[in-house]
């Protein structure tokens, strides 16, 4: 498995890295997430149809790029480094996901071009093998609020519901750059597009594919963290020297340092792995989740700590990062679910509760 | 040359060369002149000039034809520190006179760096070489020294001007273990046994011809060394559960009645950081595939040192009863570190060493707070002074 970046990779990474600086820089973050509009519709449009992002994953035929869920990844690396405003995961990465092993192609052709996106309406904290058939109602959905079509996941199968059909209320989120939703679904003009075992199946591989994107998402989290508080320290002055000399600090971010660095490896092998549905992408999909997620958080909680004062203001970016750092770290799953379902995966069962 | 060229370069040496009936040391030194010892290394010098991950098809094609090995894990500080020092800064002579013996084994080496007043802060080092015609006369005393028993030659640095600053009046040499001022003695550890030495000089002769680099450059020839030192300690490729997790996870398959509930949680965050390591160290070695080692070998080193040790404490841990015996004081000098093989009291206690050894886990992060993260400077008094004006 390739670890490293390809070519197209980083042609890639650099488009959406100028438009994200150019569109997206942290003031303008800031900007939105105090406004009551959830997101830049303007940025989504020139990174889902004029970049192309939003059908990466999709195949030619179907109107897509014809790429796959690594690239994506390296969108997603993107889109945590500045905390874009956008729907990437939950349309162009789960949804997108699930409509390809569903077999449902003309609203796939809709969310590749951007023209359309969709939410999968489940709890944001659904991991795979951990989530039921929607409700009436469900809670804590993201990238659902300017949503165009959902993804409803019912004992008989998976249906689609146009979100005129749906009332969306907002919730005060933890994660002020990515809106959560409570919903009520009226399913009076759902269509069903996978009967029960299809849409399992489709909602699992959706499931592991944001598993594993997710941690491209904290690794670009825990990259702005990283790269922002150590160019702080080089220029913050205490006791007559840059406080990044003090091998205190320095050592912390050494750690941190090497940590990042794992968390790529990580999150490029989960990246891989679902990107051809390898049959380790569970393996890596949780693996990812139980690693880049603590990493993300770490990154995020240095982050404020080593900023000092400015670092807990609201004006600082940082804690725009902390909040979706941890919050990804709850979101698809926890960590300890993850390493609770890698134990199945690799034959290292609990402890048994029976007295001998 | 293509991976499919270089496979018919195999298969010709291998038909011109039986390994079922060519004696052991004529096949390892036929094997290096045909350019197949390690295939990045120049012509002339066991190599080919190619990349250097082609090489783990050549040695996969050696092994699967049963060819003689020259025993990597014998004469690891020959393959990993003295020969890449030598091909960068040797001359031409030097690496002509030195490499193909060090491939084959037929020389061991080792490593005389450290010293009792300068271990972390290695280029305070006080073993002095001074001059003499053709010849340095060298004395100081060394530790620290794996292999120095059975070593033919030793990378060493030593002092040749104690008047300017310690970085800069360091030079690097060879030293032949064989002569009559090198004293070799046993330096036991806290596991019993003794891996290392220490090893006392005492006008020990090296002819200037056996000096590695220019007169007052040891510093920077060392560099080479310690980072690929670093890259042998952490960058070795493992598959998913080789190494110390594979141990604890095979006993918590196999006894189940050593399971305890708050034990799995740790042992599965112990799986996921040693599989997250695994990967880096994967990602790395594509990385190396291509160029030299950079200051990235630290952290796979600082990585695997914590790992080794918090699971090799917790393989006492899931023991219990187990743990409390230990299997053999004697005092050995073993000729490798023998990891699995030996008692989960010895794998906690050697573990130990692993964030001592190719420097102390405290340095590796200010190697890469420095070196990596571009942070400046800790504020330092030794670097504007005389070597021989330092507190010591």
């Amino acid at each position: 498995m390739n670890l490293l970046y390809t070519d197209v990779e980083e042609d890639l990474r650099a488009s959406v890295r100028d438009l994200l600086t150019d569109r997206c820089p942290p003031e303008t973050v800031l900007r939105w997430a105090e406004q009551d509009q959830p997101y830049d519709k303007a940025l989504w449009r020139m990174l889902a149809t004029e970049l192309g992002c939003a059908g990466l994953a999709v195949p030619e035929e179907v109107g897509g790029a014809g790429a796959s869920l690594r690239e994506c990844a390296v969108v997603m690396e993107e889109l945590g480094r500045a905390l874009a405003p956008v729907p990437f995961l939950g349309s162009s990465v789960m949804a997108t996901t699930a409509l390809q092993v569903a077999g449902e192609t003309a609203l796939l052709a809709d969310l590749a071009s951007g023209a359309r996106t969709a939410a999968l309406a489940l709890p944001f904290s659904a991991a795979p093998g951990l989530w039921a058939p929607a409700e009436e109602t469900v809670t804590s959905v993201a990238d659902v609020a300017t949503a165009d079509v959902l993804l409803v996941p019912a004992t008989d199968g998976l249906y689609t519901v146009d979100t005129t059909a749906v009332v969306r209320t907002p919730v005060t989120s933890l994660d002020l750059t990515r809106p959560l939703c409570d919903l009520t679904i009226d399913r009076a003009g759902a269509t069903r597009i996978a009967d029960a075992e299809t849409g399992r199946r489709a909602v699992d591989a959706a499931l592991v594919a944001g598993a594993a994107l997710l941690a491209s998402e904290q690794l670009g989290v825990a990259q702005w963290c990283l790269d922002t508080t150590v160019a702080y320290v080089r220029t913050r002055h205490q006791f007559g020297r840059p406080i990044g000399s003090f091998q205190a600090i320095k050592h912390r971010l050494a750690e941190l340092w090497v940590a990042v660095a794992q968390a790529r490896a990580v999150a490029r092998y989960a990246a891989g792995c679902v990107a051809i549905a390898d049959e380790d992408a569970p393996v890596a999909a949780a693996l990812a989740q139980a690693f880049c997620g603590p990493v993300a958080v770490t990154a995020a909680e240095e982050c404020v700590q080593l900023h000092g004062g400015i670092g807990f203001t609201w004006e600082h970016p940082a804690h725009l990062y902390l909040k979706r750092a941890k919050s990804t770290a709850l979101a698809l799953g926890t960590a300890d679910h993850h390493r609770a379902a890698l134990a199945e995966l690799v034959d290292l069962p609990q402890a048994s509760t029976q007295v001998a | 040359m293509t991976s499919n060229g270089l496979r018919e370069r195999v298969a010709d040496f291998l038909t011109a060369h039986d390994p079922a009936t060519t004696p052991r040391l004529e096949f390892l030194r036929a094997r290096f002149d045909a350019g197949l010892a390690w295939v990045h290394f120049p012509d002339g010098l066991g190599g080919l000039g190619l990349p250097r991950e082609l090489q783990t098809t050549v040695d996969g094609l050696f092994t699967a034809a049963g060819a003689p090995s020259n025993e990597p894990e014998r004469i690891g500080i020959g393959l990993g520190m003295a020969a890449p020092t030598i091909l960068r800064y040797g001359t031409d002579e030097q690496r002509k006179h030195f490499l193909r013996p060090l491939w084959t084994g037929e020389e061991v080496w080792c490593q005389l760096f450290s010293e009792p007043g300068a271990g972390s802060d290695l280029a305070a080092l006080a073993t002095r070489a001074t001059r003499e015609g053709d010849d340095w006369v060298v004395t100081g005393q060394k530790v620290w020294t794996s292999t120095a028993h059975q070593a033919r030659w030793g990378i060493l640095v030593a002092r040749t001007d104690p008047d300017v600053p310690k970085h800069r009046g360091i030079t690097y040499f060879v030293c032949d273990m064989t002569d009559p001022g090198v004293e070799v003695r046993p330096l036991r550890q806290l596991t019993g046994e003794a891996e290392f030495n220490e090893v006392f000089l005492t006008g020990v002769r090296i002819p200037d011809a056996h000096r590695i680099g220019d007169v007052g450059a040891g510093w920077q020839v060392a560099q080479t060394t310690l980072m690929n030192e670093r890259v042998a300690i952490g960058g070795r490729a493992v598959p998913r559960e080789g190494g110390m997790i594979g141990v604890v996870a095979g006993l918590w398959r196999t006894r189940p009645e050593l399971r305890r509930a708050a034990l799995h949680d740790a042992l599965m965050r112990y799986w996921v950081e040693a599989e997250a390591a695994r990967l880096t160290r994967e990602r790395l070695r594509q990385q190396l595939a291509a160029g030299e080692p950079g200051p990235e070998g630290s952290a796979a080193k600082l990585v695997f040192a914590r790992l080794n040790q918090e699971i090799s404490a917790f393989e006492l841990e899931l023991l219990g009863e187990e743990g409390l015996r230990y299997d053999d004081w004697t005092m050995r000098q073993p000729s490798t570190v023998d990891f699995t093989g030996r008692s989960p009291g010895y794998r906690y206690l050697r573990a130990k060493g692993n964030s001592i050894e190719g420097g102390t886990s405290e340095i590796l992060r200010t190697i890469i707070a420095d070196r990596v993260l571009g942070l400046p400077a800790e504020a330092r008094v030794d670097v504007q002074v005389p070597w021989k004006a330092l507190p010591k």
